[in-house]
Order: structure tokens, then C-alpha cells, then sequence
């Protein structure tokens, strides 16, 4: 008889915590449903989306530049060591560029912009829910989902990509500065190999859709978290963390998948 | 229709949060164009009250109706067009950090009507008047007094003229003079302007000095309803507890534990 009523809390306890998940899931689907109706349109919304574009893009500037340009340094002085065993050094371009289009800008921007924004994110939201400030604009008669979520939103699905090229870009010319100005590549080599190599459909775009893929995901994880976190001090840290530990491993996570349909067929 | 002179009616309404039901059976009418308030101590659900009054949540059964119509089951457009009836001063006064004193008061004017923003501006500085904050019109949230705060979030709750204005807990946490300012206010907005006050409080004195009806609220239930004298005259020995405070009576100092002799000796 025990057993058989432990059974039964257990399963009873399974059931509410698939049912809360579920409802969660829920919950977030629509926070993205209003969102996406809510586009950016000159009339209504335009001004919080660009304030929110400041906010969300233009003040994680600073840290993915410079990210951007050790990693690209980083890329040159290991792609040179290795190439150079094999006598081809002057192809560094090449390693350094795809790395960074396919791969290392879009992931490890949106790993910086889920510690930087995202992070922020849920922490605005969160208190905006703890000093009451999302129940009184119910009470004004605003929808916050309209008012508060949905710029961020697009906000942070149009200024991830944006993040992500420009990653790539100072990465390339940090790797540039360390193989062509430190170690000697001879620049038309470095600079017309990449040309040579680096596609733009296949590499370019398909490094643009994942920052896509994980500026929708980090940013939504971000927000639904804020807007669930539970409106006391301890909630609120406990969101902002949430947001950047499932924000990461959806990114990796994500990445594998992505990579494995753009170019696991070759 | 029998309900004219009542604009809130609130009929066998009950609501549970998970096991704890906050209430089991409550009925009130709030009068129109008069001062209302709810009483009750800590913890016996006055905020949920007023959530349910302006839509934010929803009963388990029966049912709260506004000027003749139910809030629960009506659309999110349509709770939206009858918050814009409503004004609510919240417990932490909720104004907007991000944005000044002006333009936390103009906000609703902003985005409900469609006037000129020479009218706003006069009009928002008519009601900071109202609240004797003319001078603090370009101050930052940040900067004021939490008595401040709160006539600010006044004069932003009663912007678009409403026909019923909520207070939460008004007076809580409030310096002598504060309070003293917050009581006047209350009571000469009302006669002024003619809308219909709900006041959620557990301070007796203020409360009982303005309200033209009151209930008690306890363990989910109307204990006592009247007017201010007849409150004081009550015979319920836990309305005399409540409106004077004694520490132990129907309500226990002790929250319930085992026999302490039998727990001391183990």
C-alpha cells in the first residue's frame, strides 16, 4: 500500500511539473506571438525600438569589438603555427575568416550578448515587475507585452546579426595584424586566399542566420524570464542567472544543430 | 437596472492560491461617487481585491461587476477600454524610472486620448497642482521622498479623470505629515472631482477618518461592514481586536504549534 502511494505523489509530482513546464512554454509562445505582431512600424513603436537598439546594441559595441579583435589575434597566431609546419602559412586568411564567419562570431557574440544584454535584460523586466510598474501600466490601459517586451524583442533580433558581422570583421583584421604586421605573411597572400575561400552564400549567410537564430533565442529567453522571475531580490538574481546559464547552452546547443544542417552534408 | 447607485458590485467571490483559499465568500457593494474602503489585517488578500476589481486576475467563482458588467470573461481589448475608467495609486506608487515626473503624469493622456500637447502639458500641470507638485514637474522618480512619489503616482492615477480610483495601502509606510497630506487629499479629490474612491488599508485611524463605508475583511470573509461609527460600536469581538489593535484575541498571538510544555521537554 506504501509503495503504491508513492507511486502515485511521484506521479502526481511528475504531472504538475510537465503541466507547469508546459504552461511556461505556453506563456513564452505567446510573449513571442505579441512580440512579432508588434512589429517595428513608424507610427506607434519606432522611437522605443530604437531606444531599446541603444540600449540592447549599441552598449554591447565595446565588448564584442574587442572580443572580436583578440580572438581574430588569437586565430592568426595558432593558424600560423600550425599552418606553417605544413609550409602554408600564407592560407592563415582563410583559416582565420571562415572560423570567424561560420563559427566563432555568431556564437561567441551571442554568448557575449546574453552576459551583456540579455542578462540586463531580465534584470530591467524583473524589477519593473517587482515595483509594480508592469501592473500599473496594465492599469493605465498599456499592454507591457506591447509596451515593454516587444521593442526589446526586436531590438535584440535586429541587433544580434548586426553584433555578429561586426565581430567578424574587426576579427579579421585583428588576425591581419597579427599574421601580416607580426609575423610576416605577406599581405596580397592573406587577403586574396580569404577572397578565394570564404562564400558567400555558404559561409557569409549562413553564419548571418545563426546570429539570427540565437538573437531570437537569447533575447526571448531573456525576457520570459524577467516577466516570470518571482519580484523579490533573490528572485530576480535567480532569473538573471537562469537567463545566462540556458541562454548558453541553447546557443551551443543550438550551434551543433545549425552546423550540422548547413554543412554536415559535405 | 438595481445595481445604478453601485458602480462595483462584488457577488460570492472566492479565489484560492494553490492550497490557501484567500477568499471563500465575499460580497461588497461599493456605492458610487463615495469613499469605500477594505479593510483587513496582513495577508488577508486586500491587493488581490483590487486585482480582481481592475481584471489582473481572475475568481475561482462568482464574480465582480463593473457598472453593471462582468470583468472576468471580457476581452483583453475590452479590460483594456475599462481600465482607461480606472485609476489605481499602488502600494510602491509604481512611477516609470525611466521617465520624469511630467511625463510619468502625462503618460496616460499620451497614449489614451488624442490631444494637443500644449493641452497635456496644461493639464498635467493642473494635476501636479492638485497634488501641490507643480514644482517638481522635471524631477526624476529617483529624486523624490516616498511621500512625493506617492502624489505623483496620485496625480498620474487620477490623469484621465476616472470614474473610480483604487488606492493601495495609501498611507503605509508614510511620515505623520505625509500621511496627514495623503488623507486631505483623498477625501477632497473625491468631493472635487466626484469619482468613486476603493480604499485597501490596515491604518484605522486614517482610514476611518474619511471612508463613508468600510468592511473588514478576515480569513476570506466580510466580517464586519458599515460606516465609521458603526465599525467602532461593533460587538464582534475580532473587529474590537483589529480596530484597536490588541495583540491576542480571535486572532492568536501564537501561530498554532504542539503543546509547548510537551515540545520543551521533547
Amino acid at each position: 500500500m506504501n509503495y503504491i502511494d508513492k507511486l502515485f505523489d511521484f506521479l502526481a509530482l511528475l504531472g504538475h511539473a510537465g503541466i507547469s513546464k508546459l504552461a511556461g512554454l505556453g506563456r513564452a509562445a505567446i510573449i513571442l506571438g505579441y512580440a512579432l505582431v508588434a512589429w517595428p512600424q513608424p507610427k506607434s513603436n519606432f522611437k522605443l525600438v530604437v531606444k531599446q537598439l541603444y540600449n540592447v546594441g549599441v552598449k554591447s559595441l565595446l565588448i564584442v569589438a574587442v572580443s572580436g579583435l583578440f580572438i581574430g589575434m588569437v586565430l592568426g597566431l595558432q593558424g600560423y603555427t600550425i599552418l606553417v609546419d605544413f609550409g602554408s602559412e600564407q592560407s592563415v586568411g582563410q583559416m582565420v575568416a571562415l572560423s570567424l564567419v561560420r563559427e566563432l562570431a555568431p556564437v561567441v557574440t551571442a554568448l557575449l550578448f546574453a552576459g551583456r544584454a540579455g542578462s540586463a535584460l531580465t534584470a530591467e523586466i524583473g524589477l519593473m515587475k517587482a515595483t509594480e510598474q508592469l501592473a500599473s501600466l496594465e492599469m493605465i490601459g498599456v499592454d507591457p507585452l506591447r509596451r515593454i517586451v516587444a521593442p526589446r524583442l526586436w531590438a535584440g533580433f535586429i541587433s544580434m546579426p548586426i553584433l555578429s558581422m561586426i565581430f567578424a570583421v574587426v576579427g579579421v583584421y585583428g588576425g591581419a595584424l597579427v599574421s601580416i604586421e607580426w609575423l610576416g605573411v605577406y599581405s596580397g597572400a592573406y587577403w586574396s586566399v580569404m577572397q578565394g575561400a570564404v562564400d558567400f552564400y555558404d559561409d557569409v549567410l549562413n553564419g548571418v542566420i545563426k546570429a539570427v537564430v540565437f538573437g531570437i533565442a537569447v533575447t526571448w529567453i531573456a525576457l520570459y524570464q524577467g516577466l516570470e522571475s518571482i519580484p523579490t531580490s533573490e528572485g530576480i538574481s535567480q532569473s538573471t542567472t537562469r537567463t545566462v546559464v540556458y541562454s548558453s547552452l541553447i546557443i551551443l546547443g543550438l550551434d551543433f544543430v545549425l552546423t550540422a544542417l548547413m554543412f554536415g552534408d559535405v | 437596472m438595481t445595481d445604478t447607485d453601485n458602480v462595483i458590485e462584488i457577488s460570492h467571490l472566492a479565489f484560492s492560491r494553490g492550497e490557501r483559499a484567500i477568499f471563500k465568500d465575499i460580497n461588497i457593494s461599493i456605492p458610487r461617487g463615495k469613499i469605500t474602503a477594505v479593510m483587513g489585517p496582513s495577508g488577508s488578500g486586500k491587493t488581490t481585491l483590487l486585482k480582481m476589481i481592475g481584471g489582473q486576475l481572475t475568481p475561482d467563482a462568482g464574480g465582480v461587476k463593473v457598472s453593471g458588467v462582468p470583468v472576468a470573461g471580457r476581452s483583453r481589448k475590452a479590460l483594456f477600454a475599462m481600465r482607461k475608467k480606472m485609476g489605481m495609486l499602488f502600494q510602491s506608487g509604481a512611477l516609470f524610472s525611466d521617465m520624469s515626473v511630467f511625463e510619468n503624469v502625462a503618460f496616460p493622456l499620451q497614449v489614451n486620448t488624442d490631444l494637443e500637447p500644449s493641452l497635456i502639458n496644461s493639464i498635467v500641470l493642473m494635476k501636479l497642482q492638485a497634488v501641490g507638485l507643480r514644482g517638481a514637474v522635471d524631477l526624476m522618480p529617483s529624486e523624490l521622498s516616498g511621500g512625493m512619489a506617492r502624489r505623483v503616482a496620485l496625480a498620474r492615477a487620477i490623469a484621465l479623470d476616472p470614474e473610480i480610483v483604487m488606492y493601495d495601502e495609501p498611507f503605509a509606510g508614510q511620515d505623520p505629515i505625509g500621511m496627514g497630506v495623503l488623507v486631505t487629499l483623498i477625501k477632497k479629490l473625491n468631493q472635487s472631482l466626484g469619482h468613486t474612491s476603493v480604499i485597501i488599508s490596515h491604518d484605522i485611524q486614517e482610514t476611518l477618518s474619511i471612508a463613508d463605508y468600510i468592511c473588514i475583511m478576515a480569513e476570506g470573509k466580510i466580517i464586519a461592514a458599515g460606516s465609521a461609527q458603526q465599525i467602532r460600536e461593533s460587538s464582534s469581538a475580532q473587529v474590537q481586536q483589529f480596530i484597536n489593535g490588541h495583540p491576542d484575541g480571535p486572532v492568536p498571538f501564537h501561530y498554532p504549534a504542539e503543546d509547548y510544555l510537551a515540545q520543551l521537554k521533547g
